[in-house]
C-alpha cells in the first residue's frame, strides 16, 4: 500500500492554486457595496421603472376587477364544471406557492449549509417568495365561493360551536400556507433591519429618515445586538428549512390523500418539493438576470452565482423528470387498471406517436402533458453545458421553459386526473373563461408590480451579509499574506483600509 | 436651554478601520476587565463574541418556549375540538362551553396523532418564529429608536464601512483621560466624548 502513502505537503505553494474565487468581483470594498445598493433606493426612479410600474400596475388591476365580478356573480364565472370542480384556481395556487420555495431554500437551506454565495441573492429571492405567496393565497380564498365566510377556515370560537375538520388536508393547507407566509415575512424583515439602518443613516430627507428609522428599530450595529441577531437568524433558518419542505408536502396531500387515479400517489410530497424548487429557481433567474443587466450587478451576482443556480435547476429538473417517469412506471407496474387508464388515455396518448402506437385515441389534454415533459425534463438538460450556463441570454431563454412547464405540471396533475375518471357518464372537459385567464394574468402583473416596488424602496441585495463575505471582513485577515496569494493591488493603494499603519 | 451645564457623559468612542483592528482592540479591552462597553460593526464579525467575552445568546431559550407553546396549543386545540368526550362531562356543565365537535370522516377515528401532525408541526414552527423574534427584541433591546451613540456624528458610518468601540462612563474602570489614552493606544482614531441628550 505504499502508493497511498503520500508525503505531507512541505510548502503551501500548491494551496495558492486552489484559492477559492472571491464571492464579490473586482475587489470591491465595504463602502462600494453600501454606495451601490443604497443609491438604487435613494436616487430618483429611472424612466423605465415608471413605465414598467404603470404597465404591471395596469395588469395587476385585473385581479380586483375579475374578483369583483366573480364575487358579485358567483364562482360559476370560472370555467369549472362537474366533474372539474377545481382547475386553474388550484393550479395557479400550487404554481405560485411553488415559486416561493426557491426563496426560502436560498435563505434557509443554503444558510444552514454555509453556502456563502447566497448572500448576493437571498434578499430578492425572499421578496419573491412573499409576493408569490400573496398571489397564491388569492386563489383558494376566492375559490371557497362565499369569500366573506373564509374566516370559517380558522379555529375561531363561534356562536354555532362548529369547528373545523382537522383531518382534512385542505385545512392543513390553511395552516401550512399561513405559517409559511408569516415566517417568510418575519425572516425577510429580520434580514432587512441592518440594511434599513444603512438607508436611515444615509437619508437626507426628514421623512425618509423617519420612516426607514422606524423600520430599522434603532439598529446600531452593536455586537451585543449582533450576537442575539445571529442566533435568531440561525433559528429562523433552522425552522424555515423543515417548514419549506412541509409546505409543499402538505400541498401535495390535497391530492395524494384522495382516491382519484393520478392523484393517489405516495411520491407526491418529494416530487412536489423538488418541482417547487425547480420552478422557483427558474423564477429567481428570470428576475435576477434582468436586474443584473439593468443595475450592473455583475460584481455581486457573479457568473458563479448564475452557474450555481443553473446547476440547481438542472438537478431539481432531473429529479422532477425522474418523478414523472416513476409515476408512469408505477402505473404500469401496479397493475391498477384505473391508474393505467388515466396515465395512458388522459395524459400520454398523443395523436402522432404514442397514441397510434398503443392503439388508443389521443388524450384530450395530450398537448398539456407533452408541453410539461418538454419544458421540465428536456429544457433544463441544456444546463449540462458550461458554455450555455455562462451565456446569460441562453440561461434566460431556457428558464422560461420551466416557468411555463411548472404551470403545466400542476394543470396536468389536476385537470387530466379529474376530467375523465371512473364513471363515463360524468366525463367532462375544462376550458378556462376570460375570468380565469384575467385573474391569472392579473396575478402575474401583481407579482411583477410588487417586485418593482421592492427594488425601488428596499435594498435589493443584503448589503451587510455581502460585506461579511469579503476577505477583509475576517478578523484574522492578513493583507500581506493575501497580497502574496492574489496580488491584490488595493493593499498598496490604501494601507489604512487593511489595518496597516495609522 | 441652559448653557451652564453640558449633558451628562455617556462614554468615549473610537473609530477603527478594519475588522482585524477592532477585533484585536476588543480582545485587549476584554482582558483589561471592562464590562460596560460595546463594539459596533457594519456586519457581524466572526468570533467577536469571544473577543468581547460575551456569553452565548439566550434567544434560543425563548424560541424553545415558543415552540413548546405552539405544539401544546395545536394538540389541545385539535383534541378539544375533534375528540368525542361529551359523555365524560357532568350534566350541569353548559353544553355550549364544550368545544367538542366530533366529525365522522371516512370512518377515521375522531382524534388520532397522525392526521393531527401537520397542524401540530406548523403551529410549532409558527410560535417558534414568534418566540425567536420576541427573544431578539427583548435581549437585543430593540426597538430603541434613540440612543446616546447616535449623538456622535461619526457614528453614522457604522452601517457603512467603519468599526467603533464605545466604552461607557458607567464602567467601573472608566476614566475620562486614561480610557481616551487606551483607545488611542489600541489604534482607534477620531476618539470623541459621547454625551446623553441634553
Amino acid at each position: 500500500m505504499h502508493s497511498f502513502d503520500l508525503p505531507a505537503p512541505t510548502t503551501t505553494e500548491g494551496l495558492d492554486l486552489i484559492e477559492r474565487r472571491p464571492l464579490v468581483g473586482s475587489k470591491r470594498g465595504y463602502a462600494w457595496i453600501t454606495e451601490k445598493f443604497s443609491r438604487i433606493v435613494e436616487q430618483k426612479a429611472p424612466f423605465w421603472w415608471w413605465v414598467a410600474v404603470l404597465i404591471t400596475g395596469f395588469i395587476a388591476s385585473l385581479v380586483p376587477l375579475t374578483l369583483a365580478y366573480q364575487v358579485s356573480t358567483g364562482v360559476g364565472v370560472w370555467g369549472l364544471n362537474n366533474p372539474v370542480f377545481w382547475a386553474w384556481d388550484i393550479t395557479n395556487f400550487v404554481f405560485w406557492i411553488g415559486i416561493g420555495h426557491a426563496g426560502t431554500l436560498i435563505s434557509a437551506i443554503l444558510f444552514l449549509t454555509r453556502q456563502k454565495w447566497r448572500t448576493a441573492v437571498n434578499r430578492s429571492a425572499e421578496a419573491m417568495t412573499i409576493f408569490a405567496v400573496i398571489c397564491a393565497g388569492i386563489f383558494p380564498a376566492f375559490h371557497v365561493g362565499r369569500v366573506w365566510f373564509a374566516w370559517w377556515l380558522f379555529p375561531i370560537p363561534n356562536a354555532n360551536v362548529i369547528w373545523q375538520n382537522f383531518k382534512s388536508p385542505l385545512l392543513w393547507d390553511v395552516f401550512a400556507v399561513s405559517t409559511y407566509f408569516t415566517v417568510s415575512l418575519i425572516f425577510w424583515y429580520i434580514g432587512l433591519v441592518p440594511d434599513l439602518a444603512t438607508i436611515r443613516d444615509r437619508a437626507t430627507s426628514k421623512i425618509k429618515k423617519f420612516l426607514y428609522g422606524i423600520f430599522a428599530l434603532g439598529w446600531r450595529g452593536s455586537n451585543r445586538q449582533w450576537s442575539h441577531y445571529e442566533k435568531a437568524y440561525l433559528i429562523l433558518a433552522g425552522i424555515s428549512t423543515p417548514l419549506v419542505l412541509s409546505v409543499h408536502s402538505v400541498v401535495s396531500f390535497d391530492f395524494a390523500t384522495s382516491v382519484i387515479p393520478g392523484w393517489h400517489t405516495t411520491i407526491f410530497p418529494p416530487y412536489f418539493v423538488a418541482g417547487a424548487i425547480f420552478g422557483g429557481f427558474a423564477m429567481v433567474l428570470t428576475l435576477l438576470i434582468p436586474c443584473r443587466w439593468i443595475f450592473n450587478l455583475k460584481d455581486v451576482v457573479t457568473d458563479k452565482h448564475i452557474d450555481n443556480m443553473c446547476k440547481i435547476v438542472l438537478l431539481t429538473g432531473t429529479i422532477v423528470g425522474y418523478a414523472y417517469l416513476m409515476e408512469l412506471f408505477i402505473a404500469l407496474y401496479s397493475g391498477n387498471p384505473f391508474e393505467q387508464w388515466v396515465f395512458l388515455r388522459n395524459r400520454v396518448a398523443d395523436p402522432f406517436i404514442f397514441g397510434p402506437l398503443m392503439g388508443v385515441p389521443p388524450a384530450p389534454y395530450w398537448w398539456a402533458y407533452w408541453a410539461m415533459m418538454i419544458c421540465n425534463v428536456i429544457a433544463p438538460q441544456f444546463f449540462w453545458f458550461k458554455k450555455i450556463r455562462k451565456n446569460l441570454l441562453a440561461v434566460l431563454i431556457i428558464v422560461m421553459f420551466p416557468n411555463v412547464g411548472m404551470w403545466y405540471e400542476r394543470f396536468v396533475i389536476i385537470a387530466t386526473s379529474i376530467h375523465r375518471d371512473f364513471v363515463t357518464s360524468s366525463w367532462g372537459y375544462f376550458s378556462p373563461t376570460w375570468v380565469d385567464i384575467g385573474l391569472f394574468v392579473g396575478t402575474i402583473g401583481l407579482f411583477t408590480f410588487l417586485f418593482l416596488l421592492f427594488i425601488k424602496f428596499l435594498p435589493m441585495v443584503t448589503m451587510f451579509e455581502v460585506k461579511a463575505v469579503l476577505p477583509e471582513a475576517d478578523p484574522h485577515y492578513d493583507p500581506r499574506a493575501h497580497k502574496k496569494k492574489t496580488g491584490d493591488p488595493l493593499v498598496d493603494s490604501n494601507p489604512q483600509l487593511f489595518g496597516g499603519a495609522h | 436651554m441652559s448653557k451652564t451645564k453640558e449633558p451628562a457623559l455617556y462614554g468615549i468612542g473610537a473609530e477603527f478601520n478594519s475588522a482585524k483592528d477592532v477585533y484585536e482592540a476588543a480582545q485587549k479591552i476584554r482582558d483589561l476587565g471592562f464590562i460596560r462597553w460595546d463594539v459596533h460593526t457594519p456586519f457581524p464579525v466572526h468570533g467577536m463574541d469571544q473577543a468581547m467575552g460575551l456569553k452565548r445568546s439566550r434567544v434560543s431559550l425563548i424560541s424553545l418556549l415558543g415552540g413548546i407553546t405552539g405544539s401544546l396549543t395545536a394538540l389541545t386545540l385539535i383534541f378539544l375540538t375533534s375528540a368525542d368526550y361529551r359523555h365524560l362531562i357532568p350534566e350541569w356543565f353548559p353544553v355550549t362551553l364544550i368545544p367538542s365537535y366530533p366529525l365522522i370522516v371516512h370512518g377515521k377515528p375522531f382524534f388520532a396523532f397522525e392526521p393531527s401532525f401537520p397542524i401540530f408541526f406548523e403551529l410549532t414552527i409558527l410560535l417558534t418564529a414568534f418566540g425567536t423574534v420576541l427573544g431578539l427584541l427583548c435581549f437585543g433591546a430593540i426597538p430603541r429608536l434613540n440612543h446616546p451613540v447616535f449623538n456622535w456624528e461619526r457614528f453614522s458610518r457604522v452601517t457603512d464601512d467603519k468599526f467603533f468601540i464605545v466604552i461607557e462612563a458607567t464602567d467601573p474602570k472608566f476614566d475620562e483621560v486614561k480610557t481616551r489614552e487606551l483607545l488611542h493606544e489600541l489604534g482607534g482614531s477620531q476618539i470623541s466624548l459621547i454625551r446623553h441628550d441634553s
